[in-house]
């Protein structure tokens, strides 16, 4: 139990550091006060809570949390004070209570003091409510985890016993089985697994399903038996607590002073599941709040809208307003009371007896006045806002349109306070992968050394594909419905576990839709439980018949001729078969059959052996081994024969699945016939009689074994980190190069030719962003060499090939081989594919050493572990073999192009930021219509910032030129033909960008003339963009151009950009949940984002604005009768109502009918809004709420309440009416025109509707009724005894009312009448197409399209105004960029190329390429239109293809970077030349 | 479509959005039109309606017979003593004579009229308590009465507060000439003027076996010359709290200017149809200040009918606000005639 004093300090600092601050960054700083105050060192202590230690544990674990865990930001005893507390952090809260503060003053006392505190207890109730509620849940949740049960080790008992989660330390030795949750963040010391790994799943983390590997503690691995708490002496010493998920440091002292290093290796997280391995036995050193996955928790961000904003600076007009009236009557007041010389009998004197000053009266009634007039600041308006949020939330989230079937899912809103905003964005910044395409990669091609093989086949397959898409995935849950029900199950009970871990980060705000989106987010992930990218359309790669051929061709006998004398005709047959283990083993693919999910194929063990043949085997493998060794060539075979006993067992296991699939017999007969031929290796397999023997009988004997073998070895199941490399191993899969089993240190690949080959895994180089690619070294059995097999972007790959002196025969193969793939790299590129480069590069063992020395050094440096790690890799992925490329397909989701259509009418520009290279990205770009055949691309390249800023200039230049052509072009037509023509005659630029121009666009000095550039483009293509380049982009347009963006991504790569947008749109796609978890709404189709936004937006955008204008508009009409009614009774602050009844008018009889207008109101149908995207222009350019209507809004009410005032008043004037009985008709007639008001306002009356605004009524008048018929002496100045009585018989009350309401609602309607007749807007029009029948309506809505054609044509005109302002910006940044330009002769980049082409190159010429690839810039300037296309395309690639520079010539290095600087001013007269260039 | 969204709920019940009219926002609605029919009937009837109302209230409201006669500047001599407060003992009589031109027929109301003297303000408006009138034994500290609660002594005051304190007290006796030797007294109805529930519901003695017992330990308010038990010494039912005169004056008014019922003719004799054409005489007992308010002070006669006062502002607001709301209506049909031609109307 911790010590609750503790407990309670460190929720007091949770509640001071995430005080005014947004929820994001409450972690963060979460995080400083844990290293602030708790620990005063940064590294914490865990010592076994057991034993020997005993004092020292209690000594140093006091001060760690235990693992209770307590969300709720509340208990019983604080909730009330807490909860105040945190309400009155909103100003308008602060701002009621102040007004409540000063109505207990005597001297401005208004109303009853109890009577202004009531809306304020009435909405600080409602939302302490709306908290609890929330809160409660979070609590139930809390204790339900509190109470899971775990088994920790008791050292009474000797043994594990289960306690609850809560009840966890630091230090606790905690034993887990299979399937099991983690309690708390432990280090891991021992596994079932023999090799001391253990699979933990991480999807309730980070979404991801696939499996990740933890390992053992060194030196513990390696026990046989279960690691005994008893005997375990060490102490840990670890990092104190911090956020970062994939960091972990510290070290095991044991009790001899060794240390051993832990990493994030060792680290079992909580909320991750044991999966694949049977126990697990780990010491916990975080616990409780303590733990990553706590501290990762941060709250809902509060983002507010555009709206919201607006409406924050209008409340400020009112508050003026407010000011400027209690100016008035301060004033007022004090002039009156100055007219009297004496003191008037009706103006009472203090207790005292004496009469204050007019002055200080005058100064006492400004006071006054606040109060009596506040409800011109609407109190109700920011509940009413957070009500109708909630229901247009919850209508959204209804949507049948937004669900999607094969996922199950539909759209879940986490923010709950940005509907509206979906109503008025201008940019959307999309990421390509997984959000327009489908993110189901699909090997599509390839090309093995210059060779393509194009997949015909496989290309008509996935066209098929296409048609019966749905029926697909049926298939594939019932191919995986066995092996996904179990573990479903089991998922499913963790699930409700697992939920406030996510709980969290899902948005708070609502109770009721905050739990909706939990049970969303959550049960969300159990449906992509099944093994992720293992659709049918992604495994069943259909072979190419040719590579087919050629690679069942290949055979023991070839490979290993060719591995040893380079023969030329096997050289291709060696590239194959490379390049297919290479796609198989070069991953970090998780095994695991079906029948046992999650358990993956262990194919080493030796107990399904046939046992009888077992010691033959043996015999026979020993001597071959042997023999294989003496003859292997290879110089440390010291080395290897100390690891003869692994490499015996690998090829044991060769044989064993030889020997047991009668299905390879064939195979194995068919490597039989090359025995003949004299090969070193095989020529000695035929004389081993015993294996012939064996072979036959394991055939026969054990078929059954066999076949059940064979069967798990079809349905294997991979389970990728990336759904490249799950499809790259079914297409090696595809091409019987099966991947079967992987252990860290072993990868078995079946080949169809070789049989089971099972490599010794030495290490992985995983992928990372700066690599761009990612390695594995193996020994290869067969060879018994090191290898290193690399995959990555072809750009860096093609700069790592090997390149040796050029005359050498086979390097001109190699060349030829390069150029080639290259080619079929750009047209994979051009195709749209996603490409790979596959390399290897064989290591003589001792090249292996030496590398394997300062690989050893950099893993076990603790401090700048990574850097050093990624230099070594780095020092490794050199002089590569390229080996081939493939081109994998990522599909267009269904129903993109239509989507990026809409959105485009709808005046929303469309980015896409993507990491994917250039040539992808436009086609893809090209594909979803991103980009039009039409439009002029100008593609922005280039390598410094200088050369990067001239390069926009002239861009500019150019689009300015191209629009005042085709503006005159324009006038020219429309004078000859007026008549409107059909094709849109705008012109549209495109811009592509790569990610290193970007990030010199993205420098401060160039910004603004980007965004100018990117203003004039229809479209933007950022490539290669790294996720911090793309926040960066949408920072920079969301502040410098101040339009509202949206962000849609699916990836982690995403999360910042999402974080940064206004609107952060997640797509639950394969890739986790990560874009998810950030996301304000999440949906599972980019295709759902039309109706989210032209739909949804525009409702939820119109309704919105139009319920708080309608509030203004309320408010102000109402409070002014009150102000008006001060110049009548010498501005002494009396109300001619009756104050509950005040009070009420706003928060009970006109407060449901707006809402429900809020919510439901219907300006036109989405069949309408999604064909006309058009009218989504309204939201953007803010139409429905923007100064001029707020200003209108606001003279109506006065109007309004001008006549709801004077009419009355000039009916009764002189009359012996009292005052409340003067109220009651100004109340009812006020009733009546402020609810027809919104009669006339709305454009949709449901039952709804009718049934809210007659029962408002109805309860004003029981209200009034039963107030007048019971309170006699209840409200003491304003007694509204029998006053509604009077007046229901009274005809002349009705009349009043009658007239001032027609009166006061007259001008309204009149206007809306001639608004739709005079000058209907777009949208009013559109409301009209709603009432045609179908027919008549699509003519209409044919019509209309037409017409928006005719008047984009006068869009033109006004553009040639923008262009020239424009170029008078551009000569201004122009004339700074072209000082320093210099008159030297410079290359352009096709200039380049004829270099590089030329055989003969002097070294002149080559120094200057050097240089030039060294320093300065290409810039390519493409401007083409779709005709040029492949042209420029070729001429850009081959640009790209340039950077293959060495840094060999060291003799030439200072020249170099002398000539460097000169250099600069090369390029740069390089881009002013080139309109020259572009003509030749 | 439909057929597939169906599908779509039988398969999965949980996630799947009901396919309800409400959750999809496919409520059968009334969009109101604003065509060229509703509209243009719209006006039309409001504006009919109207300008017939109008007419009506303006004949009805024509019917009243009202007569005002301004006796703060008549009885000037009164006014000028009642300046200072130090005379309020002294009494003051004073006459007014004026003639009646017609007959005022049926229900003939005498009100005193008092311009500026603002009951509305806000202090003043709160300076009571409703339970003290209603009989209640409270402790009128605790109430709105301040400073008019109590005398320096500890005396609470009966009634208490700032209205009741200023309670007009001018007393006005209407007499009828005859004939120039005879006048004769016209009988008014001091009762029944106030609203039946302040009378028997809201205004209530304190319960004793007589009025000046129930009034005992009390005392009167600073500026009354009698207490309350005495306000009516003739009527057991009109004295003390309920007291029409001062329930009436209780019911604080809206306006600075403003009249009070004072009473009701009492329909005997010569009497019986209402006042007759001829000369009359008020004799006015002048108590009420009103010159250091800059006020005045009235008294009025009139007759009412269903629709209220001589004010004919609510006809006149009606006969115009018709008036416009027809030519509104014809400016519509011209404009929809205009567009309908050019058909662009609404469409294009």
């Amino acid at each position: 139990m911790a010590d609750p004093i503790r407990w309670a300090r460190y929720r007091w600092q949770r509640l001071v550091s995430a005080e005014g601050r947004d929820g994001s960054s409450s972690s963060s700083s979460c995080d400083k006060c844990y290293q602030s105050s708790k620990v005063p060192s940064r590294h914490r202590i865990v010592i076994p809570c057991l034993g020997h230690f005993k004092e020292e544990y209690e000594k140093v674990s006091k001060l760690y949390m235990n693992n209770r865990i307590r969300t709720t930001k509340y208990t019983l005893f604080n909730f009330i004070p807490r909860n105040l507390f945190e309400q009155f952090h909103r100003a308008a809260n602060l701002y009621f209570l102040f007004l409540v503060v000063l109505n207990w003053v005597p001297l401005v006392e208004a109303f009853q003091k109890e009577i202004t505190m009531l809306p304020l207890v009435v909405v600080l109730t409602i939302i302490a409510f709306k908290d609890g509620l929330e809160d409660y849940s979070k609590y139930k949740l809390d204790k339900q985890i509190n109470n899971l049960l775990t088994k920790i080790y008791s050292r009474k008992e000797k043994k594990y016993i289960d306690q609850c989660w809560k009840d966890v330390n630091v230090g606790d030795f905690i034993r887990l089985s299979c399937n099991e949750i983690i309690p708390a963040d432990m280090v891991l010391f021992y596994s079932t697994d023999p090799d001391g790994i253990c699979h933990i799943e991480t999807a309730s983390l980070d979404g991801e399903t696939n499996l990740k590997q933890r390992q053992v503690v060194r030196g513990y691995a390696e026990q046989v038996s279960e690691i005994d708490p008893e005997k375990f002496s060490g102490r840990i010493e670890c990092e104190s607590p911090n956020n970062d998920l994939s960091r972990f440091r510290g070290f095991v002292e044991h009790s001899n002073k060794e240390r051993v290093g832990l990493s994030r290796e060792n680290l079992l997280l909580r909320g991750c599941t044991i999966r694949n391995t049977e126990a697990v036995v780990g010491i916990v050193v975080y616990a409780g709040h303590e733990t990553k996955a706590m501290l990762n928790n941060s709250g809902p961000r509060y983002k507010r809208s555009k709206l919201e904003r607006r409406v924050n600076t209008d409340v400020l007009w009112c508050v003026l307003l407010l000011i400027l009236m209690c100016l008035i009557g301060a004033l007022g007041h004090g002039i009156w009371l100055s007219s009297y010389s004496e003191m008037p009998l009706f103006n009472v004197p203090e207790p005292n007896g004496k009469s204050t000053s007019p002055a200080l009266a005058g100064f006492y009634m400004f006071w006054t006045m606040i109060i009596l007039l506040q409800v011109l600041i609407p109190i109700s308006l920011y509940v009413s806002i957070e009500v109708v949020k909630l229901g247009q939330i919850y209508l959204i989230q209804n949507d049948i349109d937004l669900y999607h079937e094969k996922t199950d899912s539909t759209i879940q809103c986490r923010a709950l306070n940005i509907a509206e905003d979906l109503g008025q964005i201008q940019y959307i910044f999309s990421d390509k992968t997984g959000t327009l395409t489908e993110n189901k990669m699909v090997f599509r091609r390839c090309s093995i050394a210059g060779q393509e093989y194009c997949h015909e086949e496989n290309a008509k397959r996935l066209e098929s594909y296409q048609e019966a898409d749905s029926d697909d995935e049926d298939l594939t849950d019932a191919v995986c419905g066995s092996l996904s029900r179990m573990p479903k199950q089991k998922v499913h009970s963790c699930r409700t576990v697992s939920q406030p871990l996510n709980s969290k980060s899902l948005n708070q705000l609502a109770g009721s839709c905050s739990a909706l989106g939990e049970k969303d987010g959550v049960s969300n992930i159990p449906h992509s439980r099944h093994v992720a990218f293992s659709s049918p359309i992604e495994t069943d790669v259909v072979p190419d018949a040719e590579l087919m051929e050629k690679f069942s061709q290949i055979t023991c006998h070839s490979y290993a001729q060719s591995e040893e004398t380079d023969g030329e005709p096997s050289l291709e047959a060696v590239y194959i078969t490379d390049f297919f283990l290479a796609l198989a083993i070069c991953n970090t693919v998780v095994v695991s059959a079906p029948n046992q999910p999650r358990q993956k194929m262990r194919l080493s063990s030796l107990g399904r052996m046939p046992i009888k043949s077992l010691e033959e085997i043996k015999q026979v493998f020993q001597r071959l081994s042997v023999r294989r060794l003496s003859s292997s060539p290879v110089p440390g075979a010291k080395e290897s024969s100390s690891e003869s006993p692994s490499t015996f067992v690998n090829k044991l296991s060769i044989f064993r699945v030889k020997l047991a699939s009668p299905a390879m017999e064939g195979v194995s007969q068919t490597a039989n016939e090359p025995q003949a031929t004299d090969s070193p290796q095989c020529a000695k397999v035929p004389p081993l009689g015993p294996l012939h023997r064996v072979d036959v009988a394991a055939g026969s004997e054990h078929s059954d074994a066999g076949s059940s073998l064979e069967q798990s070895i079809s349905k294997l199941c991979y389970e990728a980190e990336s759904p490249d490399e799950a499809a790259l191993v079914h297409a090696a899969k595809a091409y019987k190069c099966t991947l079967q089993s992987r252990t860290p240190d072993q990868v078995t690949v079946d080949l169809a030719a070789l049989g089971s080959l099972t490599f010794q895994l030495l290490h992985i180089l995983p992928f990372d962003s700066v690599r761009k690619r990612m390695s594995v070294v193996v020994r290869h059995p067969l060879s018994n060499k090191v290898v290193v097999y690399t995959k990555g972007a072809d750009s860096v790959i093609m700069d790592l090939l090997w390149t040796g002196p050029a005359d050498d025969k086979s390097e001109m193969e190699q060349k030829k081989i390069k150029e080639r793939t290259q080619k079929h790299l750009d047209d994979y590129a051009r195709r749209g594919l996603r490409t790979l480069c596959i390399a290897n590069k064989v290591m003589s063992d001792a090249e292996y050493a030496e590398w394997l020395n300062s690989h050893f050094l950099a893993e076990t440096s603790i401090d700048n572990k990574e850097e050093l790690l990624l230099e070594s890799a780095m020092k490794l992925e050199t002089k590569l073999t390229l080996l081939g490329a493939t081109g994998i397909e990522d599909r267009l989701q269904e129903g993109v192009p239509d989507t990026i259509e809409a959105l485009r009418k709808a005046g929303i520009k469309i980015w896409m930021l993507t990491g994917d290279k250039q040539e992808t990205a436009v086609n893809i770009a090209y594909a979803c219509r991103l980009l039009e055949p039409d439009d002029k691309i100008f593609t922005l390249k280039s390598l410094s910032k200088d050369a990067c800023a001239l390069l926009m200039n002239s861009i500019l230049e150019d689009i300015q030129k191209s629009m005042c052509t085709k503006k005159n072009h324009n006038s020219k037509l429309a004078s000859i033909f007026p008549a409107p023509t059909t094709q849109a005659p705008e012109f549209s630029a495109s811009l592509v960008i790569d990610g290193k121009t970007l990030e010199y666009a993205l420098h401060e000095s160039l910004q603004s003339i980007f965004l100018e550039l990117t203003e004039r483009c229809r479209a933007v293509i950022c490539c290669r963009a790294t996720p911090l380049q793309k926040s960066e982009v949408v920072k920079l347009v969301r502040n410098r151009l101040k339009v509202m963006t949206l962000a849609v991504g699916d990836g982690a790569n995403d999360v910042s950009m999402i974080q940064v947008a206004d609107t952060g749109v997640g797509l639950s796609g394969q890739e986790g949940m990560q874009a998810v978890m950030a996301s304000d709404f999440a949906i599972s189709q980019f295709k759902h984002l039309s109706k989210l936004l032209l739909v949804h937006g525009h409702w939820c955008y119109t309704r919105l604005a139009n319920m708080i204008l309608y509030f203004f508009y309320k408010n102000v009409a109402y409070v002014n009768l009150l102000f008006w009614y001060q110049f009548f009774c010498g501005f002494s602050g009396t109300s001619m109502t009756d104050y509950w009844v005040l009070i009420f008018f706003n928060l009970l009889f006109t407060s449901v009918p707006p809402i429900i207008y809020g919510i439901l109101d219907k300006d036109i149908s989405a069949e309408i809004l999604m064909q006309l995207p058009e009218l989504y222009v309204t939201g953007q350019k803010s139409q429905a709420y923007s100064p001029p209507t707020f200003w209108i809004t606001l003279l109506d009410a006065f109007y309004q309440s001008l006549v709801c005032f004077f009419v009355p008043y000039f009916t009764y004037r002189g009359s012996d009416v009292d005052i409340f009985s003067f109220g009651n008709p100004l109340n009812t007639a006020a009733l009546f025109i402020i609810l027809l008001h919104l009669l006339i306002e709305s454009k949709t009356l449901t039952w709804i509707h009718m049934a809210v605004m007659i029962g408002s009524i109805l309860f004003y008048f029981v209200f009034a009724l039963m107030f007048g018929a019971t309170c006699k002496t209840c409200n003491p100045p304003s007694n509204p005894y029998w006053i509604m009585e009077k007046h229901m018989t009274d005809p002349a009350f009705y009349l009043v009312c009658i007239i001032t309401t027609c009166v006061a609602l007259l001008p309204r309607y009149l206007f809306r009448v001639l608004q739709g007749a005079l000058f209907p807007s777009p949208v009013l029009r559109a409301k009209h197409l709603d009432r045609l029948t179908p027919e008549k309506q699509r003519e209409a809505i044919k019509k209309w399209k037409d017409d928006r054609v005719g008047k984009g044509r006068m869009g033109t005109r006004v553009c040639s105004r923008s262009a020239e302002e424009a170029a008078s910006v551009r000569e201004s940044s122009d004339h700074s960029s072209y000082i320093p330009v210099s008159k030297t002769p410079f290359h352009t980049c096709p200039a380049d190329r004829s270099v590089q082409k030329t055989s003969s190159i002097s070294d002149i010429q080559d120094e200057f390429r050097d240089v030039n690839s060294l320093t300065c810039e290409r810039a390519v300037f493409l401007n083409s239109s779709k005709e040029t296309d492949s042209e420029t395309y070729g001429a850009n690639n081959s640009c790209a293809g340039i950077p293959e520079f060495t840094f060999a010539k060291g003799s030439n290095g200072i020249s170099l970077i002398n000539k460097a600087g000169l250099n600069c001013y090369l390029t740069e007269q390089d881009v002013l030349t080139y309109p020259a260039k572009l003509e030749c | 479509m439909k057929n597939k969204n169906s599908q779509g709920a039988q398969e999965c019940p949980s996630r799947c959005p009901d396919n309800s009219a409400f959750k999809q926002q496919k409520l059968p609605a009334w969009k109101p039109k604003l065509t060229a029919p509703s509209v243009l009937s719209s006006f039309f009837t409001i504006g009919v309606f109207c300008l017939l109302m109008g007419i009506c209230i303006i004949l009805s409201a024509r019917s009243v017979k009202e007569i005002q006669i301004n006796y703060s500047d008549i009885c000037l001599s009164c006014s000028k003593l009642r300046e200072n407060s130090s005379n309020w003992d002294k009494e003051c009589n004073c006459s007014v004579h004026f003639t009646l031109q017609e007959n005022m027929l049926g229900d003939v109301f005498m009100y005193y009229r008092l311009q500026n003297f603002y009951q509305n303000h806000r202090r003043y408006a709160l300076s009571r308590s409703d339970a003290q009138l209603l009989g209640q034994d409270v402790n009128i500290e605790n109430s709105n009465c301040a400073p008019f609660t109590t005398y320096p002594n500890g005396t609470p005051m009966a009634p208490c507060g700032a209205i009741a304190n200023s309670m007009f007290n001018d007393s006005i006796q209407l007499s009828y000439h005859l004939n120039s030797y005879t006048a004769i007294q016209v009988p008014w109805l001091k009762s029944g003027n106030s609203w039946w529930s302040d009378k028997n519901v809201k205004f209530r003695n304190p319960t004793s076996y007589n009025l000046s017992s129930a009034f005992a330990g009390t005392t009167r308010p600073p500026y009354w010359q009698k207490p309350a038990y005495l306000l009516d010494e003739e009527d057991e039912r009109n004295n003390g709290y309920i007291n029409d005169d001062f329930i009436i004056w209780m019911r604080v008014s809206a306006f600075p200017t403003f009249r009070n019922l004072y009473r009701r003719l009492h329909h005997t004799n010569q009497f019986a149809d209402g006042l007759p054409a001829g000369n009359y005489t008020f004799h006015i007992t002048y108590n009420f200040p009103v010159t250091r308010l800059k006020g005045k002070k009235q008294v009025v006669l009139s007759t009412i009918t269903w629709s209220g006062g001589s004010n004919l502002f609510l006809g006149i607001a009606y006969t115009v606000s018709g008036a416009v709301t027809v030519l509104a209506g014809f400016i519509i049909t011209a404009i929809h005639l205009k567009l309908r031609k050019k058909k662009t109307y609404f469409q294009r």
